[in-house]
């Protein structure tokens, strides 16, 4: 069986993992991807670099519980999230999360709600470079909102 | 007992170290926030009452009310930011 999670400070190939995805999977009516990219502004500031830390170990425990959760919450046939870490820069690809099911219905959530909760209980960190300096990224209280609409309660920011 | 401490991001660099081997009497996690606290330094500030510290057991996310045992993982860090 494929990986379901991926660390990695490599790029990803977004035609790739989608072929992996589906491959010889014939029940599979839909597929639904998000990418997320580096921007170059945050908060108002500029951001020349963004260098991304994660907890190796319990990453991977956290995220492959989601996507437990995930499958017990929606119909779907696999699931695949790639996270990048390391030294990235303006419109690098961050993380991608690829969902398969039979109707458009169950991937199209399936893919939100994977996105919302990997932005509240993955140990990630993320910090940017600017014209005054380096900042750790704060943590936003409307990640926490998102998370809450799908009844799973956050208190991370 | 011996636990294994890990720090991270912001904390980490505060502190200096990203983890350390520590022989403690703590029963709880808040307790050894405390006792990391009394150090003073570096670490009285980093993880001082009322700053946003998370902190996991055995990596998974934790209650500082949670019980302390022999040869635990524990880390302590800020409010998560990835995605």
């Amino acid at each position: 069986m494929n990986a379901r999670v991926s660390i990695q400070t490599e790029d990803f190939d977004l035609s790739a993992e989608v072929a992996r995805l589906r491959a010889d999977e014939k029940g599979v009516g839909a597929v639904c991807t998000f990418v997320g990219t580096v921007r170059d502004r945050n908060d108002g500031q500029s951001v020349s670099t963004m260098e991304l830390e994660h907890y190796p170990g319990m990453t991977e425990k956290a995220i492959e519980q989601m996507i437990d959760e995930a499958f017990t919450r929606f119909d779907i046939f696999g699931a695949r999230v790639i996270h990048r870490v390391g030294l990235l820069q303006p419109l690098d690809q961050i993380v991608l999360v690829a969902v398969t099911s039979a109707h458009r219905g169950e991937s199209f959530q399936a893919c939100e709600f994977l996105m919302d909760y990997l932005k509240t209980p993955a140990p990630f960190w993320k910090k940017e470079q600017t014209p005054e300096g380096a900042r750790w990224v704060d943590a936003r209280v409307s990640d926490d909102a998102a998370l809450a609409k799908w009844g799973i309660v956050s208190s991370n920011a | 007992m011996k636990i294994q401490l890990r720090y991270f991001a912001s904390i980490r660099e505060a502190i200096g170290s990203g983890s350390e081997t520590l022989e403690t009497a703590a029963a709880t996690l808040a307790a050894l926030r405390d006792e990391l606290i009394a150090r003073g330094g570096a670490h009285a500030e980093a993880l001082a009452r009322g700053r946003a510290v998370r902190v996991s057991l055995n990596q998974t996310m934790a209650d500082e009310s949670a019980v302390l045992t022999e040869g635990a993982e524990v880390a302590f860090f800020p409010p998560v930011t990835g995605g």
